[in-house]
């Protein structure tokens, strides 16, 4: 992997990336994610409303072989879903940490954010295998 | 699984070129190199390479091989001319498939057929048990194969060729140089566009690789992985042995009468294929394409008005049909164009319609 990993977001096991935008969080699958994953062809995202909870799925990606499950970094409620996604699942490939952003939450709970990696230890958690 | 997973003749030059290796059939094959949207394009609209060596070949020879192929397969083997190719089926007694083949004619008495990676051993032991009396040889390990396909593969493989491959009709074959390289080139393929298939010594499938790469660069070449293999073959609506058709499903609901040839004689599967097609089909194995934005998958069950009707055996983005498609297995009365039908997926119903297939329109050459 030679892209680099913006050092001022957080990550899950499962390769979401988080950013904190003021009070919101916003969130994506990172670029190994979607290296891992290959072309990605559909993207299913809650609607603005839902409840979301740290951990547990929020949506589905699904590239040509495979579906994956989304992990919520963080409780909360969306606040915006990226529609985009819905006619150009490609993005998330093309610009995984920028136009191709997935969810941006509410956060329900502040303390969820101190509990995700780090930009350093997710790049750890990438050299010993990611998984 | 204890049995180790077994290497083609260019599984070094698939892991120098960056491919993805993925366990498939027992084999260890490359599901892509640089991405399966890009590689299905590159054949759509160049030339693709594909490492087909894990398929099994067998020869079988003598006074007894005609009529042993006879038994074995549901297509009429005696119409078959030498240098010709056909798309055939082996049948279990209850007409439901063993798997699915082709058969070359290199001779009056001297067949090859060609089967499914998965199905090599399976399939030895049954045409040996049941196509006693012919000489049969498995040349599977010794065989190496090349598929050649796209709008540039004629050019790409004439280039190279001891002879014009130009006048070499669809599902026609000849013996001759490639690269240097023995091989058959077969005017076959899994695709839906024009190409080649190439059957070399497995020594030298990997030089007959380098030289395609090479000479293929002026003609947008790349190597392509089982990946757009399948989303290629998809598009056609060609049936995938694992996927769309097994020993569960028989060769008429699978589409598949045209090659089931009752006429010609006594064949294995004859007797209960011939009662399903008076009786009539239960279901039938057709195009569906999402009509809601969602994936169809192997597996899914396929609704009308909330009642289960039938199951996805084939399902993915379609990148040349920018749309979401699918293979299913539908009771008859919803199986014709236009029945609005849903897709189960993750609990939810999702729209879909069937349509005509193929999906794709076929870019392959005509008989010659």
């Amino acid at each position: 992997m030679m892209t680099s990993i913006p050092k001022d977001f957080k990550y899950t096991r499962e390769h979401e990336w988080a950013k904190q935008e003021g009070d919101r969080v916003r969130v994506g699958i990172t670029a190994y994610a979607q290296e891992q994953l290959g072309d990605v062809v559909f993207v299913e995202l809650p609607k603005v409303g839902a409840k979301v909870s740290a951990s547990k799925a929020f949506g589905v990606v699904e590239s040509v072989k495979a579906v994956s499950d989304l992990f919520a970094p963080v409780s909360g409620e969306i606040v915006e879903a990226n529609a985009e996604l819905t006619q150009k699942p490609e993005t998330v490939n093309a610009d995984p940490y920028g136009k191709g952003w997935m969810i941006l939450i509410k956060p329900s709970n502040k303390a969820e954010w101190d509990q995700l990696l780090t930009a350093q230890q997710y790049e750890a958690f990438l050299k010993q295998g990611g998984h | 699984m204890d049995t180790p997973l077994k290497r083609t003749p260019l599984y070094q030059a698939h892991v120098k070129a960056g491919a993805r290796m993925v366990p498939f059939g027992g084999w260890e094959m490359p599901v892509q190199y640089t991405g399966i949207v890009e590689e299905h394009r590159t054949v759509r609209s160049a030339v693709g390479l594909f490492d087909v060596s894990h398929m099994g070949e067998f020869e079988v020879e003598g006074p007894k091989a005609l009529a042993a192929l006879q038994r074995l397969t549901t297509n009429d083997v005696a119409a078959l001319q030498p240098g010709h190719v056909q798309y055939s089926v082996l049948c279990y007694p209850n007409g439901t498939i063993v798997d699915d083949l082709t058969v070359y004619r290199l001779a009056a008495d001297r067949f090859m057929i060609t089967v499914n990676a998965g199905n090599i051993d399976k399939d030895w032991a049954w045409v040996t048990e049941h196509g006693g009396g012919a000489r049969w040889r498995n040349a599977s390990a010794s065989t190496g194969l090349v598929a050649v396909q796209g709008p540039k593969a004629e050019a790409l493989v004439g280039g190279l060729a001891d002879q014009d491959v130009t006048k070499l009709g669809y599902y026609r074959f000849a013996r001759g140089a490639v690269a240097g390289v023995a091989t058959l080139i077969s005017r076959t393929g899994y695709t839906g566009e024009d190409g080649f298939e190439l059957y070399a010594p497995a020594g030298e499938t990997e030089r007959l690789w380098a030289a395609l790469l090479d000479a293929g660069r002026a003609h947008g070449v790349a190597p392509i992985g089982l990946g757009a293999r399948d989303t290629l073959r998809l598009e056609m609506k060609y049936a995938l042995y694992g996927n769309d058709i097994d020993e569960t499903t028989n060769a008429l609901e699978a589409g598949l009468g045209w090659v089931v040839k009752p006429a010609k004689g006594e064949f294995i599967g004859r007797d209960a294929l011939e009662k399903i097609r008076a009786e009539g089909l239960k279901r039938k194995l057709v195009g569906i394409e999402m009509v809601d934005r969602a994936v169809a998958r192997h597996g899914y069950p396929v609704l009308k008005d909330g009642r289960r009707v039938g199951i996805v055996t084939s399902g993915s983005y379609g990148p040349s049909v920018d749309k979401y498609i699918a293979m299913a297995y539908v009771e008859t009365p919803l199986a014709s164009v236009g029945t609005e039908l849903a897709v189960e997926i993750r609990g939810q119903a999702k729209a879909a319609r069937v349509v005509r297939t193929p999906f794709y329109a076929s870019k392959v050459k005509k008989a010659g």
